[in-house]
């Protein structure tokens, strides 16, 4: 659809869809005023700040040993929910999109759920849970397990913000490919873990790889939702971006700022690669459509 | 009335239903209860009382405020970003469509400092406003101005397709009949982009509403002027108030349901809407 | 192998497919279904196959009740109306690959699935894509490698679902012919649906007209021709050319 709309906008470009040229001009620049006001220059913000007292001063505050402890609690929080979140991904789009049944409408809003839901609250609702004053809080006291305030609390929160991010990218992907391939395979004898491992995950591995870089690029920046159960206690429970906060308020901005230009980094990679992988996906359903 | 409608041949199915059922209880549905639960199985005094407190009044009135304006001046800034992108062409295109997911894969809290930095009054952009005697960061404009920025891509994203599938046609049949080009979008292109505005917007007010990162560094966190909702949130479990917490939290999910359902209908309205287009 | 349906019926929730369908097809023959669509015809066809199971009544093949049998077990070719042909996959692997799911007992050595596919490759007349990928190939070629596919697992019994309904009016015409040859000389018992009337009485030994999820008439396309059964039949069958020819037995043009 969109290419045949392209390919109008493109060749068909008669002096009807035209506008005035100096309305052109002037609408181009007022956008890209915008995108820059908006979006560029915070970025450039970032690493201009980070750099201001000199590459070696940058070095250091990277180096910091709580910074390399933020480093490594947020690796292990989105290693963790990550994959967790990827087998739930595969197995609800599988259950979505080849099959028909009934309230499969109100499990993908359940699905989509963390998006519509404040970070806060998603952190909230785990405190409640497992919190000194929750429902299970004595039952863990009395175990000495700890939950919130600790690392498996900020892991329960990462994976709540970010299990829908590959489900909501296989449905639609999966449901566009249809179940022909896949009856195909049953039909020359394959069995289900042939047809699953040779048919269904080729076809969409450009999507899962797209759902895996959102997840994870999310996964390592969430703030909120973590800010909440973690406690704030340096070296232990601070994530990178928690890990920003607190140098922010103690006025360490060459310090916040050098840790959030780890995070940019890894964002503006994490947009790159989503792009590559958006056009490897238009391609793969514009087979499908066939 | 079966329950599971199609009858065919693929296998899998209860595997991956009961696992995706199971998880979605455990990580999603126990939680959520909690909250529901908390909010009203503690004293429905307190429950009121913190509700109906002027500092939790003060919050809600910010936030929505906040994010209404956000939402509408996105929808603004978002159509015009969408049109130049979709219609015409300049050096450097593609980064600038790159650019407009970077508050998706931000986070918050890099978008929070960078944005406070740039809007205290020696920031860079806050520093050309101080001679009018406008201050942006620690008040409402620096909210609005960060809400507008995770808000944008929402309304970009949504108007693009529409914009890209809109039939050449239309246009040419209005022009041939003597409109101009600001009638044509005016009457003809912007009544076909109002579905997907409206979905923009909601998704940005509906993100606006519950952000937090993006927000805590530039508000200030002024009580009574700008305090939001999450923050007022994070103050009680703070003081230890959970049953104050719960109370508008769950007042916060109650608003989040409504939105989604709002926006699960909006967008397939505009799917029928783009359908019909097509003939 | 033959083929028998017995009094099946399939619903869609509140639409019937098929109401009391029976049939038999013996071992070498070549039927079409025929019908306007929406008519059962394919719903009738994927029951055979075991993609579909029947509300009621009985599938036999090889004499033999299958209903409960499920689809891998019943060594049937299908050729979907859109290929299904495994996008990621070269034609060759996708010829392969009913043959490399094989469990190992049965499987066959990979010099000897090499061979099979290359004998395929020739048989279809298309021996130089087997490197090829499905979206570099014209609907046709598809068509033909689907086949193929389907042949490769030696199956008893060919499904063939609208196999031309996606292609114009010249490459069917001189697939259709292609196929009758082709099965002249494989003599496995064929099924093929088909809402084109030429299409059907030229290629058939004898022609099935559905309507409805009811089977309106079976016979040869002669005798459906000449004693239309009833109004439905008279009026499916006048439209559209009449320069058919409707004696496809007599045929006996080699493959070339």
């Amino acid at each position: 659809m969109a290419s045949t709309a392209i390919g109008h906008v493109a060749v068909r470009r008669g002096t009807a869809r035209r506008d005035p040229a100096p309305a052109e001009l002037l609408l181009t620049v007022l956008a890209l005023v915008a995108l820059s006001v908006l979006i560029v220059l915070p970025l450039t913000a970032v690493f201009i700040q980070a750099f201001e007292k000199g590459w070696q001063v940058y070095l250091d505050a990277v180096r910091d040993p709580y910074t390399r402890d933020a480093i490594r609690l947020s690796l292990l929080a989105a290693g963790i929910s990550v994959p967790l979140n990827l087998v739930f991904g595969v197995a609800a789009a599988w259950a979505v999109s080849k099959f028909d049944f009934s309230g499969k409408s109100a499990l993908v809003t359940l699905i989509d759920l963390p998006f519509g839901v404040s970070p806060v609250v998603s952190g909230l609702i785990y405190v409640l849970v497992f919190g000194a004053q929750g429902w299970f809080g004595p039952w863990l006291l009395d175990h000495d397990i700890h939950i919130i305030f600790a690392v498996p609390g900020i892991v329960l929160a990462t994976t709540f913000v970010t299990f829908p991010f590959i489900a909501r990218e296989l449905i639609p992907l999966m449901q566009s490919q249809g179940t022909e391939e896949e009856e195909a395979a049953l039909v020359l004898g394959a069995n289900g873990w042939q047809m699953f491992s040779r048919i269904t995950l080729p076809n969409i591995k450009w999507g899962l790889l797209y759902g895996l870089v959102l997840c994870t690029a999310r996964a390592l920046g969430e703030f909120g939702a973590v800010s909440v159960v973690s406690g704030h206690i340096r070296g232990e429970t601070n994530t990178l971006p928690l890990h920003v906060e607190i140098l922010y308020n103690e006025y360490n901005y060459t310090g916040a700022f050098a840790a959030a230009s780890l995070l940019s980094l890894t964002a503006v990679f994490a947009l790159g690669l989503k792009k590559l992988l958006e056009w490897k996906i238009s391609r793969d359903t514009e087979g499908a459509a066939e | 009335m079966k329950f599971r409608k199609y009858n065919g041949v693929l296998p899998g199915f209860w595997p991956a239903f009961s696992y995706t059922i199971l998880y979605l209880t455990l990580i999603v549905l126990v939680p959520l209860s909690a909250v529901s639960l908390k909010a009203v199985t503690g004293s429905w005094a307190h429950f009121s009382d913190t509700l109906a407190s002027p500092l939790v009044l003060a919050a809600f009135r910010v936030s929505l405020g906040t994010s209404l304006v956000a939402g509408l001046l996105s929808v603004a800034a978002g159509l015009l970003v969408a049109w130049v992108l979709v219609r015409y062409e300049f050096p450097a295109k593609r980064i600038a469509d790159a650019l407009v997911d970077l508050p998706f894969a931000l986070p918050t809290a890099v978008a929070g400092i960078a944005l406070t930095s740039l809007y205290t009054e020696n920031g860079w952009i806050g520093r050309l406003f101080v001679p009018f005697g406008i201050k942006i960061a620690f008040t409402q404009i620096g909210i609005v101005i960060a809400l507008t920025f995770i808000g944008l891509p929402f309304v970009v994203r949504s108007v693009q397709p529409v914009l890209a599938d809109l039939d050449a046609e239309l246009e040419e049949a209005a022009a041939s009949l003597g409109a101009s080009r600001w009638q044509t979008f005016l009457r003809v292109i912007l009544p076909i982009l109002r579905p997907a505005l409206l979905t923009g917007f909601a998704l940005a007010f509906a993100r606006a509403l519950g952000e937090y990162g993006s927000v805590i560094f530039i508000s200030g966190n002024l009580p009574m002027r700008t305090q939001i909702v999450p923050l007022l949130i994070v103050a009680k479990l703070e003081q230890y108030d959970y049953a104050g917490a719960a109370a508008i939290a769950s007042v916060m999910l109650v608003i989040s349901f409504a939105l989604l359902l709002g926006i699960s209908i909006l967008e397939r309205r505009s799917r029928r809407f783009a359908e019909k287009e097509a003939v | 192998m033959s083929i028998e349906v017995e009094h099946v019926s399939k619903k869609f929730g509140a639409y019937t497919a098929l109401d009391d369908v029976s049939l038999r097809i013996e071992t070498g023959e070549l039927v079409a279904l025929l019908g306007p669509s929406g008519g059962g015809k394919t719903t009738l066809l994927r029951i055979i196959a075991g993609l579909e199971s029947p509300d009621a009544g009985i599938v036999k093949l090889r004499d033999e009740d299958a209903t409960r049998s499920p689809v891998r077990e019943r060594r049937v070719g299908f050729v979907f109306q859109h290929y299904a042909l495994f996008r990621h996959m070269t034609v060759h692997e996708n010829i392969a690959f009913g043959l490399k799911v094989r469990p190992k007992a049965t499987r066959p050595l990979d010099w000897e699935i090499r061979g099979r596919v290359n004998q395929l490759l020739k048989l279809i007349q298309l021996d130089w894509v087997g490197d090829r990928y499905p979206s570099q190939l014209s609907g046709g070629q598809r068509q033909r490698v689907a086949l193929a596919r389907a042949l490769a697992v030696e199956p008893k019994v060919l499904l063939l679902d609208e196999p031309f309904g996606a292609l114009d009016a010249k490459v069917r015409r001189e697939l259709r012919a292609w196929l009758r040859r082709l099965h002249d000389e494989l003599h496995i018992a064929s099924v093929f649906v088909t809402h084109d009337q030429d299409e059907a009485l030229e290629v058939s030994d004898r022609v099935a007209i559905l309507n409805h999820g009811k089977i309106e008439q079976i016979g040869t396309p002669q005798q459906v021709c000449q004693n239309p059964a009833n109004s439905f039949v008279r009026e499916f069958l006048s439209e559209g050319p009449r320069s058919v020819d409707i004696a496809p037995a007599a045929r006996t043009t080699p493959l070339s």
